[in-house]
């Protein structure tokens, strides 16, 4: 099976089988990594605009890598390099970048809904690199293949989202993932960074950081997000780090085959002590790793087969 | 455009045909190469792959030593993606060998327009530089698009462009043998 849509807007409304389609076409994509001539001519001809308009190191990155070792030309427009600081419109820039006839845009916004209107404006394929609070696809599809990696299989695993929830759509992409493949979820932070309602998710809230780590298959910790803080959502950061902040005393509580996951940047010392952020049980580097995979994979699966209009 | 429907017209090879022919090409790939030194067997996913494995057992029972058998997903080499509706599923390459140096023989089960091998050869290359590389077909059915032919051939098959050559293999479709078939158009 395919992928018969044209954008990859967020993980809500993806089927099952669609997500292992790019999970299976992103394990096939590994193999390239591994060469010492890292490049197939799978998207040769084709032109892919990365369009951040919000920090991004690591995403950004990773889209070009994916597309650059496709053969696709890649083209990186950032905010601060950009006629947006002009003043221009989201849609007049992106209505202007179409007008280049470019395949494939790839959008990082700070605004919820940003991928989803671009969209609506534009004819060629949008994928949404994190639009605000609401959806970070490509980031759920990583975890979902690192956390498959490891374990082989994902239905029946158990994974506790710790930290700031309420602002992260890591989360919200990863939870709306992990339900449909069979996975049950137990959400913990601070109650103010917990979203009221979260429960019709499908998830579970856990008070105490400890009493989410029992038992569980994968712990995935989030950074506080404070750049979309509007007012005090914790204390002190120190209260935060005591309570919340994962170190090895309090993964004594936890399996000892548990895999720890973190979206990065990491915050050391305060969600995640530097020895756990290092330590064995740690797979943030190869989350990293197939980030390029999948998004190789999700580049692939909606320019590949286009062009010629069937 | 209409799905076309196809009938058998004729069976071309059973099970001892096919058996025949793959220990006929091992023999040959032996004799042509003075052994098994440095070979390494590349099947084409997927009914290449299966074919590869047959022939490296019949190698190392005349040789008495393994061959290195690997897997070749061609997809993300084609010239044809555009012309498809929907993008293919991957399968993934897995040659668990370095390809430089050494003497690959690629395994198909059809050759028809050159195109496929075409893209092998793309993506061999992109893994390294063998020595040389060879192919090796259970069923040449004609109608070169591009300037390719096989080393070693299992059956010669002419066929109409109309027609479809299929070839099925106990591993993935339980039974042992070659078909041509017809458009049903009647």
């Amino acid at each position: 099976m395919g992928l018969t849509r044209k954008d990859l807007l967020d993980i809500r409304s993806l089927e099952a089988g669609e997500i292992q389609t790019i999970l299976d076409s992103a394990a096939s994509m590994k193999e390239i990594a591994s060469r010492e001539i890292k490049k197939v001519p799978a998207l040769r001809g084709k032109t892919v605009v990365n369009l951040f308009l919000e920090p991004s190191t690591r995403t950004r990155t990773s889209f070009e890598i994916a597309g650059k070792w496709l053969s696709a030309d890649v083209i990186n427009v950032s905010g601060s390099s950009s006629s947006v600081t002009k003043g221009e419109t989201l849609v007049d820039t992106a209505r202007n970048i179409e007008a280049m006839s470019p395949d494939c845009v790839v959008i990082r916004h700070a605004a919820s809904g940003a991928a989803h209107m671009l969209a609506r404006t534009l004819r060629c394929s949008v994928v949404n690199a994190g639009d605000g609070m609401h959806e970070h696809p490509t980031q759920a599809l990583l975890d979902l293949l690192t956390i498959r990696d490891k374990r082989g299989h994902l239905e029946g695993l158990s994974v506790a989202i710790v930290g700031d929830i309420a602002h992260s759509r890591v989360a919200r992409s990863n939870i709306a993932g992990m339900r449909k493949m069979g996975m049950s979820v137990t959400v913990a932070g601070p109650p103010t960074l917990i979203p009221p309602g979260v429960e019709e998710l499908g998830v579970k809230v856990a008070r105490r950081l400890e009493d989410a780590l029992r038992d569980v298959d994968v712990i995935m910790m989030l950074r506080l997000q404070h750049e979309r803080m509007a007012g005090h959502f914790v204390p002190s950061l120190r209260e935060y780090s005591r309570l919340y902040g994962l170190t090895l005393e309090k993964l004594r509580g936890a399996r000892d085959d548990v895999l720890i996951m973190h979206p990065g940047p990491v915050n050391r010392g305060i969600e995640m002590a530097p020895e756990v952020a290092d330590g064995p049980y740690s797979v943030i580097l190869d989350q990293v790793a197939n980030g390029v995979a999948v998004r190789m994979a999700i580049l692939y699966l909606l320019i590949g087969g286009r062009g010629a209009e069937a | 455009m209409p799905a076309v429907t196809f009938r058998e017209k004729a069976q071309v090879l059973d099970e001892p045909g096919i058996d025949r022919a793959l220990t006929r090409i091992a023999h040959e790939i032996v004799e042509r190469l003075g052994g098994t030194e440095g070979l390494a067997l590349v099947g084409i996913r997927t009914r290449g792959v299966s074919l590869a494995r047959r022939i490296a057992v019949r190698l190392q029972g005349i040789e008495g030593r393994p061959v290195a058998v690997g897997a070749l997903d061609i997809t993300l080499y084609r010239d044809d993606l555009s012309l498809k509706n929907g993008t293919p599923v991957l399968r993934g390459t897995d040659i668990p060998f370095p390809v430089s140096d050494r003497t690959i023989v690629l395994i198909d089960d059809v050759l028809y327009t050159g195109r496929t091998i075409r893209a092998a050869l793309d993506a061999i290359i992109d893994l390294g530089r063998p020595r040389m590389i060879q192919l090796a077909v259970l069923v040449d059915r004609g109608h070169r698009e591009l300037p390719i032919r096989a080393d070693y051939v299992g059956k010669n098959l002419p066929t109409a462009r109309r027609e479809a050559v299929q070839v099925l293999l106990r591993e993935h479709d339980g039974q042992d043998r070659v078909v041509i078939q017809e458009p049903d158009d009647a």
